[in-house]
């Protein structure tokens, strides 16, 4: 297993902030996954010496959360909600365009790796939904129909810069056209 | 629900959540007057905070409504143990966005009402337990922390006093069981996040690292600066008594506009939230049924009554429109407000694939500790999904409840309740539709897929 030294140095820097050391496993879990995608019994064994754990103390938590992968996702993973709010705006039916667009079925990578797609639990953003995530960015009211347009932009390589889909993320900073397309929107609703 | 004046919103948490020339950033909190309160409150006695946030009566917005400043009380201060506060920020309960809004839009904000309340139970150290999926609220809490720490704030003798607090942001790993404070606890620890059994010792007495914990969530600490600005007793005159403060609503579902309301405590009803102020259903659609506080709430019927008594003796009699909105008022309905996620369905509900959806979420997270909710809800999601997929049989309702009512009390930790509430309030409310299934295996064509 190789790491970057800058993922190296943030694992230093993230087990002295907690009073007992076993604490920072999800955190090193998480700076880790975020470099090679997944965690093997390899990356568990190099965690539990870091810890002064056992390797069992941490793939027990690789197999518990869902979040935590065995096998990485696709270069670009993402992520649709499935649960009832966002499934009572058409979530369901974005899904499987999503599906049917990027060519993977959710829950699996795509044979290239390009692509993967995960219909998980709630992504606690209910009265924008349908939600979909692309990567780390929230997309909001991705009904069946936006979903097709997304899958372009993504396919297209566009969706970074694209004006038609502005994240949730991305719609915090003030001025951002999302603002003032989010409020007109409302208001047409 | 005609000609009346649609009810107007006090925003006092998310005051300056959705102002375009308002940003995330430190300087911006602090031209609003940030840490003010900070500073004031370095200046009482710590019980003189925890005093006034008791006279507030302000309860936890979580999802049980327990009150702070009693949670707070049950403090072990003897054991001579460090103390640590936790902020539960796994926002996880479905149909509930409040927290969101905070940590992205105002973190300066959680972290005031963060280190007042560390300091008001001596806290050695205090944690922002973040869900996952906020790649970016991470972020954004970690800056603020920094921006914070820079400007004495947090950290090392606070604002040159003799107190001092760090503030850790640990990210979870998407896991429902972790909004359920034991779990978090465990999670925290580095474990799997299976709850603890309580009682005898609640996590004020034995919580991380088997020391005083206390774990509020993200909205309840907000309100504890908001508590020392006006003081208890004036916070306590927001809303009604015993349901004090603001509360923010979270609709989804199909309504024109649903989205996060923050109204006083009460000042609504159910019937006002969703027809004057989420604008109504959609075209042509009556409504069916609500969740009204979070997915694990039990389902109130568009067309039932709920009558009974108050707590002062007084009569009610109530359609679902007249619902208050507070803590007392679903409760009296015979559900709860929980975390405030108003969920809202029209008749084009399939209320089959509704119970199957959540259903599927329950199994799903249900952290196995538990042989009855282990088991059961894995159950309850395969007949319901059974149901859907057109072999519905007619003992199915019966079979349901019976495995509905073993889950409940039977478990370690409330996640039992959860799973079993929507299953049974789901049948003895909409029983005939779930005959019915038996008979018309197929959705109808306008009708959406939820499972």
């Amino acid at each position: 297993m190789k790491l970057t030294k800058e993922t190296l140095q943030k694992i230093d820097d993230v087990i002295p902030r907690y009073p007992d050391k076993r604490s920072a496993v999800l955190m090193v879990i998480h700076l880790i996954q975020d470099e090679l995608g997944s965690i093997s019994d390899e990356t568990c064994e190099w965690i539990a010496e870091k810890l002064d754990l056992q390797p069992i103390n941490v793939k027990e938590l690789i197999t518990f959360y869902p979040m935590l992968r065995e096998t990485p996702w696709g270069k670009t993973h993402i992520r649709v909600c499935r649960t009832l709010p966002c499934a009572l705006r058409g979530s369901y039916a974005t899904c499987q365009k999503l599906e049917k667009k990027l060519g993977v079925k959710e829950g699996h990578v795509r044979e290239d790796g390009e692509y993967s797609i995960e219909f998980m639990e709630c992504l606690a953003d209910c009265g924008e939904g349908p939600v979909v995530m692309v990567g780390e960015e929230t997309f909001e009211n991705i009904d069946e129909k936006q979903a097709e347009k997304l899958a372009d932009q993504m396919l297209k390589g566009k969706l970074e810069k694209s004006a038609d889909f502005v994240s949730y993320e991305k719609g915090l900073l003030s001025d951002s056209p999302s603002k003032a397309k989010k409020s007109s929107s409302k208001t047409k609703k | 629900m005609t000609a009346k004046n649609s009810p107007k919103e006090r925003r006092i948490i998310l005051k300056h959540a959705d102002d375009p020339n308002y940003s995330n950033r430190l300087g911006c909190y602090l031209r609003e007057g940030g840490y003010e309160m900070l500073k004031k409150a370095l200046k009482m006695k710590p019980e003189e905070i925890g005093a006034e946030v008791l006279k507030s009566g302000v309860r936890g917005r979580g999802g049980a409504g327990f009150p702070a400043g009693m949670k707070w009380k049950f403090l072990d201060r003897k054991s001579g143990k460090p103390i640590y506060l936790i902020c539960n920020a796994d926002e996880s309960e479905p149909g509930t966005f409040k927290d969101r809004q905070i940590m992205y839009k105002d973190p300066h904000q959680l972290i005031e009402g963060m280190m007042i309340a560390a300091y008001a139970i001596q806290a050695k150290l205090a944690f922002i337990y973040i869900r996952a999926e906020f790649f970016e609220g991470a972020r954004i809490l970690e800056r603020a922390i920094a921006e914070a720490k820079e400007k004495g704030f947090c950290g090392e003798k606070i604002l040159g006093s003799d107190y001092s607090c760090d503030l850790v942001v640990h990210r979870g790993a998407g896991a429902y069981i972790c909004g359920e404070e034991t779990g978090l606890i465990e999670s925290l620890e580095g474990k799997r996040p299976n709850p603890r059994i309580k009682p005898p010792f609640f996590p004020a007495v034995l919580g991380l690292y088997q020391c005083p914990t206390i774990v509020n969530n993200v909205e309840t600490l907000c309100n504890v600066k908001h508590i020392i600005e006006m003081g208890g007793d004036e916070f306590a005159k927001i809303g009604k008594p015993n349901n004090t403060g603001t509360r923010i609503w979270c609709v989804s579902g199909q309504v024109k506009k649903p989205g996060y309301y923050e109204f006083e405590c009460g000042a609504l009803t159910l019937g006002e939230m969703i027809f004057d102020v989420c604008g109504g259903l959609l075209p042509g659609r009556s409504l069916k049924a609500v969740i009204p506080g979070g997915s694990s709430a039990k389902i109130l019927r568009a067309d039932e009554r709920f009558v009974g008594k108050h707590k002062d003796g007084t009569d009610f009699d109530w359609g679902i429109e007249d619902v208050p909105l507070d803590f007392d008022g679903p409760m009296a309905a015979g559900s709860m407000s929980g975390s405030g996620g108003i969920i809202v369905m029209d008749d084009t509900v399939d209320i089959v694939e509704a119970m199957a959806n959540i259903n599927a979420f329950y199994a799903h997270e249900s952290c196995g500790q538990c042989t009855p909710c282990r088991e059961g809800c894995l159950w309850m999601k395969k007949i319901t999904t059974r149901m859907c997929d057109g072999d519905a049989r007619e003992e199915d309702p019966d079979m349901l409840l019976s495995i509905a009512n073993q889950i409940e009390g039977r478990t370690i930790c409330a996640f039992g309740e959860a799973a079993a509430w929507p299953t049974q309030s789901f049948i003895a409310k909409f029983r005939d539709e779930f005959v019915q299934k038996a008979k018309h295996s197929k959705r109808s064509k306008n009708s959406l897929q939820l499972i």
